[in-house]
C-alpha cells in the first residue's frame, strides 16, 4: 500500500520535474506574448487616412513599404512584420474602436506611431491598464514623456516645447531686447509651443509684446500679420502648419515688414512650404531640425539619405521625396526595428518596454548628423536635439551646436 | 410670405409618413430586444464596445429622426448638442465627482434647454435655411470647447479623460459589458419614450405641423410651442446620447464632434428610413460600419468605396431601411396566405 502510493508519488513527481525542465528550457528560449510568434510580430497603427489630417496618411504607407523591405530581407531574426494599420479619420472615438479592435480582435503585440494628439490622448489609459506598449507615438505633445504614470506609453520626436525652449535660448543670447510677436495655431500644438516658448524665456516672457492666435480652418492668415506688424515688434514666431508658414512667410514678404522670422519645424519643408512661398521671400528664416530633409540637395551624397532614396525607389516609388513626412515615417519605422531586434526572442510587451527604454546613441539614417536617440527607464523621450539653421539660396545651412531642448530644469 | 415662396418652402417637407407605420409590431420589438440582450454573452469585449456605439449612435439617430420625421425640421447641428451633452457628463464625472448614471439626466435637461432656446430664433427659418442655421451651430461647437474661458473645466484642445465605471453590486460581468446592458437600458428606455411621444397629443401636433403647417395652426395647434419643443426634445435625446458616448469611449476632445459626426448622423437616419424610429438602429450600424468596410476593400480609397456603397442604398432602396421592412412584411403575408 505504501510502497505503491510512493511509487505513484515518485512517478508523478517525475513527470512535474520532466515537465518544468521540458518548458524551462523553452521558457529560457523564447518567450512571447500575445501577437508574437516564431514566424511573424504584429504591429498595429492608426493613422487618419480620411478626414482633415489625411495628409499625414503618407506616414503610415511609408511605414508599411519600410516594413515590406525589411520581410523582404528576411525580417527580423527571422520573423516577419505583420503591420496593421486602420484608418481614424482623427476622430478619437473612432481612434478607441480601432486601437481595441487591434488589441482584441487582431491581437497585436504592440501600438506603433499612431498618430494625433487628440487620438493618442483617447487611447492612452486604455493601453495602459491592457498593459499594450504604445510606441512613439506620432505628436510631439510633450505629456507623452511620463514613465512614471503612463509606463506603456513612449513619444519619439523632440517635443514642441523642447523645441520651443531653444528659440527662446537662442533670442536671449543674440537678440535679448527683441520685441517678439507670435502667431500661433489654436490646438494642440499651439499652445503647447507657446507654453514652451514662455517657460524657455522665464523671467523676460515680457519681451513677447503681442499674440496672435489663428483657427486651423481660416483660409487666410493676412489680417493677423498686418495687426502683428502694427505693434512693432522685430521678431516674428510662426507657430503654424505648413500652408499658414507659406502664406506668412508671402503676406510678410508683401508688407515689407522685415522682422526676425522664427518658423518651427512643423513647417521647415522646403518642398512644401518655402518653394511656394517663394525662395526670395525666404531668405534668413531661422528654424531648428533633428532630421535631413528629403528635397535639401546638400544630402544627396549622404550615406543614409542615399539608402533611403535607394528604399524609395525600390518599395516606394510614387512617394513625393519632398514631403516631409516620408522622412519621418522611415526614421520612426527604422527605430522600431532597432528595437524588436533588441528584444531578441523575447517578444514579451513587457521587455519591448525594457528595450525601447534602454535606446543608446541609435542613429536611424534621416537624423542630422550629431542626433542620436537615447532613452533610459527615467527618460521617454528619444529625440531630444536640435540644430538651429537659417535659410540662404535655395537651402537650410544649419549652424552652431546640436542643442539639447530637454525639459529637465 | 408670397405665394411663390410658398410653393419653394412646401416642395422639400418630409414625405408623411402615417403614426403607425414610425414603429414596430409588438412582436417583432420582442425578437429585436431579446437578440440585443444576448449578443454580447457570445462575443469579445471589443464587439460588445461596438455593439455599445452602435445603441449610442442609434440614441442620437432616434433624437434627429423626431425631429425631421416627426416634426419636419432639417438639423446639421446634433454634434453641437451630442457634444453639450458628452462634456456636461464628462465634467460632472471628472471635476464634480458625480456617479455616471446621474450625469445623464442632467446632460439631457442642459440639451433640452439648449435645444429649446436655439429653436427660438430657428422658428423664422425652415427647410434648407433652417439646415443652413444648425450647420453653423455645429461648425462653431468646436471652437467654443477650446476657448479658453472654458479650458479650467473642459481641459481645452487636450481633452478630458473620463473614468469607465465598474459593474455595481460585485456583478460578474466586465465593464463593457456593464456598460452595455446599462446602454440597452437608457436607450430601450427612450425608445418606448418616443413611441409614446409619437403617438401622444404632442406627437400628432409634430406630425400636423411637418404635413401642413397653416392647417394646423387652423386646427389651433401653437406651431411656434411646438416646433421648439422638438427641437428640446431632440437635442435632450441627444445630450443622452453624447453623455453614454464619453463613458463608453471614456474621452471627450473638441475633434470628436466636429461637423462630420452631424453629417453621419443624418446620413444614419436616412439610409434607416426617415420617420421611422426602429431605422435608427440600422442607420447607426450603418455609420459605424460601413466606413470598416470600405477600408476593408480599399485603404487608399475608403472614402470613395463608402460613396459607391453609400450611392446603391440611396439608388436601390431610396426610403432606407423601412422599405427592406415593408418588402419582408409583405412576402411574410403572402406565404402566409399560401
Amino acid at each position: 500500500m505504501l510502497s505503491k502510493q510512493k511509487l505513484r508519488i515518485a512517478a508523478f513527481s517525475t513527470a512535474v520535474i520532466a515537465f518544468a525542465a521540458v518548458s524551462g528550457s523553452a521558457l529560457a528560449q523564447k518567450k512571447y506574448d500575445t501577437g508574437a510568434t516564431d514566424t511573424e510580430i504584429k504591429v498595429g497603427n492608426i493613422m487618419p487616412y480620411s478626414g482633415p489630417a489625411s495628409a499625414y496618411g503618407v506616414i503610415g504607407k511609408t511605414e508599411e513599404a519600410y516594413f515590406k523591405k525589411i520581410n523582404a530581407e528576411g525580417g527580423i531574426n527571422g520573423r516577419k512584420i505583420n503591420f496593421i494599420s486602420y484608418d481614424d479619420g482623427y476622430s478619437p472615438p473612432k481612434a478607441v474602436e480601432q486601437v481595441r479592435k487591434l488589441v482584441e480582435s487582431d491581437e497585436v503585440l504592440l501600438v506603433f506611431n499612431s498618430l494625433g494628439t487628440p487620438s493618442n490622448s483617447a487611447i492612452q489609459k486604455y493601453l495602459n491598464a491592457k498593459k499594450v506598449p504604445q510606441l512613439f507615438v506620432a505628436t510631439g505633445a510633450t505629456k507623452w514623456n511620463d514613465p512614471k504614470d503612463f509606463p506603456w506609453t513612449m513619444g519619439w520626436q523632440p517635443s514642441y516645447q523642447s523645441e520651443a525652449r531653444i528659440y527662446a535660448k537662442y533670442l536671449l543670447k543674440e537678440k535679448p531686447d527683441a520685441k517678439i510677436a507670435i502667431m500661433f495655431q489654436n490646438d494642440d500644438f499651439g499652445k503647447d509651443y507657446l507654453k514652451g516658448l514662455k517657460d524657455g524665456l522665464g523671467a523676460k516672457a515680457s519681451m513677447i509684446v503681442a499674440e496672435e492666435s489663428y483657427e486651423p480652418t481660416e483660409p487666410t492668415i493676412d489680417n493677423h500679420i498686418v495687426k502683428l506688424k502694427a505693434t512693432g515688434a522685430d521678431v516674428f514666431i510662426s507657430i503654424t502648419t505648413p500652408k499658414f508658414a507659406a502664406q506668412a512667410i508671402k503676406k510678410l514678404a508683401e508688407i515689407e515688414w522685415k522682422p526676425l522670422h522664427i518658423l518651427s519645424n512643423v513647417s521647415a519643408s522646403v518642398g512644401s512650404v518655402i518653394k511656394p512661398a517663394g525662395f526670395e521671400n525666404a531668405q534668413g528664416i531661422l528654424s531648428a531640425a533633428y532630421a535631413k530633409d528629403g528635397a535639401d540637395s546638400q544630402w544627396d551624397n549622404d550615406p543614409g539619405m542615399k539608402k533611403f532614396f535607394a528604399f524609395l525607389e525600390k518599395y516606394y516609388p510614387e512617394a513625393n521625396k519632398l514631403d516631409g513626412s516620408v522622412v519621418y515615417g522611415y526614421g520612426v519605422a527604422q527605430t522600431l526595428v532597432k528595437v524588436l531586434e533588441m528584444c531578441g526572442d523575447n517578444l514579451t510587451r513587457e521587455n519591448v518596454m525594457k528595450q525601447a527604454a534602454s535606446l543608446k546613441g541609435f542613429a536611424p539614417d534621416t537624423l542630422l548628423p550629431g542626433v542620436t536617440i537615447s532613452t533610459s527607464a527615467t527618460d521617454f523621450a528619444p529625440i531630444e536635439q536640435l540644430q538651429m539653421m537659417r535659410f540662404k539660396g535655395e537651402k537650410w545651412e544649419l549652424f552652431g551646436d546640436i542643442i539639447s531642448g530637454e525639459l529637465s530644469h | 410670405m408670397s405665394a411663390a415662396e410658398e410653393v419653394v418652402t412646401e416642395a422639400p417637407a418630409v414625405e408623411a409618413v402615417p403614426k403607425r407605420a414610425m414603429t414596430l409590431g409588438y412582436g417583432t420589438s420582442l425578437v429585436m430586444l431579446a437578440l440585443l440582450i444576448a449578443a454580447p454573452l457570445f462575443v469579445k469585449n471589443f464587439i460588445i464596445f461596438q455593439l455599445t456605439m452602435l445603441l449610442v449612435y442609434a440614441l442620437a439617430v432616434l433624437a434627429l429622426n423626431i425631429l425631421t420625421g416627426g416634426s419636419g425640421q432639417f438639423s446639421l447641428g446634433q454634434s453641437a448638442f451630442y457634444a453639450v451633452g458628452a462634456y456636461t457628463s464628462a465634467i460632472l464625472m471628472e471635476h464634480v465627482g458625480m456617479n455616471y448614471a446621474l450625469t445623464l439626466p442632467i446632460a439631457g435637461v442642459i440639451c433640452f434647454g439648449f435645444g429649446f432656446l436655439f429653436g427660438q430664433p430657428a422658428l423664422r427659418l425652415s427647410g434648407v435655411y433652417l439646415a443652413l442655421a444648425t450647420f453653423a451651430l455645429a461648425t462653431a461647437m468646436p471652437q467654443l470647447l477650446k476657448l479658453g474661458y472654458f479650458e479650467h473645466w473642459t481641459g481645452g484642445v487636450q481633452g478630458l479623460v473620463v473614468t469607465k465605471p465598474d459593474a455595481p453590486f460585485g456583478l460578474p460581468m466586465s465593464q463593457d459589458m456593464w456598460l452595455y446592458y446599462f446602454t440597452l437600458v437608457v436607450t430601450v428606455a427612450i425608445y418606448i419614450f418616443s413611441v409614446n411621444l409619437l403617438r401622444s397629443r404632442s406627437g400628432r401636433a409634430f406630425m400636423a405641423i411637418r404635413d401642413n403647417e397653416i392647417a394646423a395652426s387652423a386646427m389651433g395647434i401653437d406651431v411656434a410651442l411646438y416646433k421648439t419643443l422638438a427641437f428640446g426634445v431632440s437635442a435632450g435625446i441627444t445630450g443622452v446620447a453624447g453623455g453614454l458616448g464619453a463613458i463608453a469611449v471614456q474621452f471627450v476632445a473638441p475633434d470628436g464632434y466636429t461637423i462630420l459626426l452631424a453629417i453621419n448622423l443624418f446620413l444614419g437616419m436616412v439610409v434607416g428610413g426617415v420617420g421611422w424610429l426602429p431605422g435608427s438602429i440600422v442607420g447607426s450600424a450603418f455609420i459605424i460600419f460601413v466606413p470598416n468596410i470600405a477600408e476593408g476593400i480599399s485603404k487608399g480609397l475608403s472614402g470613395a468605396v463608402f460613396g459607391i456603397l453609400l450611392f446603391l442604398v440611396i439608388f436601390l432602396v431610396p426610403h432606407g431601411a423601412r422599405q427592406i421592412a415593408i418588402v419582408a412584411q409583405q412576402l411574410i403575408g403572402k406565404l402566409k396566405k399560401n
